[in-house]
């Protein structure tokens, strides 16, 4: 195989931006008992925190002539003011409104921040965020193809 | 499309040669991997699911579960076992693509019998130098 025939020629290229958060929270629902969210939960119904490391990519063609799909100085203000502020050093629970009603698992919290950065990011730019909760479980969440 | 994904290691010795070729033969296509006394890996697994979450939970599969699942697809098999020796190798030489295939077929099975989620990639990791992956997500 050629190297014009490289699986990945024509398509667009991934550029990735790597931040860092510590957050608590507990898998709480308002609407169900303290017995009825232990039930369901286990010991996740109880306060505790991660070190959250998040990946965010971004795929485009580079600008002609910046070389650039996007400035990274642009991801990382949006990655500060749509994630650092509202979620670094925070409670998931007591300083956000986003988990009352579904419980902030690693999937919920991931989905949420695609949507947090997608409305933040020009249209279509954002391709996926890899939300890392520990060195042995991540999360991704991949812009649909349809 | 979200997916989950867990990482899980488990140590295993093999020997990389095929049992009707010579000596020799093996010698000249796998190195110094064919020889007969084996060698050893730290494996790493990488076990990515996708599927509706849980409308109770809010997750794919519960954590807890997939450990249940490696524990007995891949774990319970392979961890600490001369490779060549456990079914379906020998014959089938346990390179990390045909541990890949392997083990990814047997995660895929249990996972679809256990859960409502489904085995979307499993990426293998050998050395740090190398690993294989099996699945859809890029």
């Amino acid at each position: 195989m050629g190297k014009d025939e490289f699986r990945g020629k024509g398509r667009a290229l991934r550029v990735t931006r790597s931040i860092h958060f510590s957050t608590s929270l507990r898998y709480w629902l308002d609407d169900l008992s303290e017995q009825e969210n232990r039930k369901r939960f286990g010991q996740d119904a109880d306060r505790h925190g991660h070190n959250y490391r998040l990946e965010i990519t971004v795929q485009g063609e580079p600008d002609a002539d910046t070389g650039m799909v996007i400035n990274l100085s642009q991801i990382k203000e949006v990655a500060e003011r749509e994630i650092m502020s509202r979620f670094d050093h925070k409670d998931l629970n007591l300083d956000t409104e986003y988990f009352t009603r579904i419980p902030p698992t690693p999937e919920n919290f991931a989905s949420l921040i695609f949507s947090l950065l997608d409305q933040a990011l020009p249209e279509g730019l954002l391709d996926r965020v890899r939300l890392h909760q520990s060195a042995d479980l991540y999360v991704d969440v991949l812009r649909s193809q349809s | 499309m979200i997916y989950l994904t867990r990482r899980y290691s488990l140590a295993a010795a093999h020997v990389l040669a095929q049992p009707s070729f010579s000596a020799d033969e093996n010698d000249r296509i796998f190195g110094k991997c064919a020889n007969p006394g084996g060698h050893g890996h730290d494996y790493g697994f990488e076990v990515s699911v996708t599927g509706p979450l849980d409308e109770e939970t809010g997750q794919i599969i519960a954590p807890g579960l997939l450990d249940e699942i490696f524990e007995e697809a891949v774990a319970r098999r392979f961890s600490h076992r001369l490779l060549n020796e456990e079914v379906p190798f020998g014959s089938l030489v346990p390179t990390a693509e045909n541990i890949a295939r392997v083990c990814s077929a047997a995660l895929a099975e249990t996972v679809e019998n256990r859960s409502t989620a489904r085995l979307a990639q499993l990426r293998v990791t050998e050395t740090p130098r190398n690993f294989v992956e099996h699945g859809e997500l890029v």
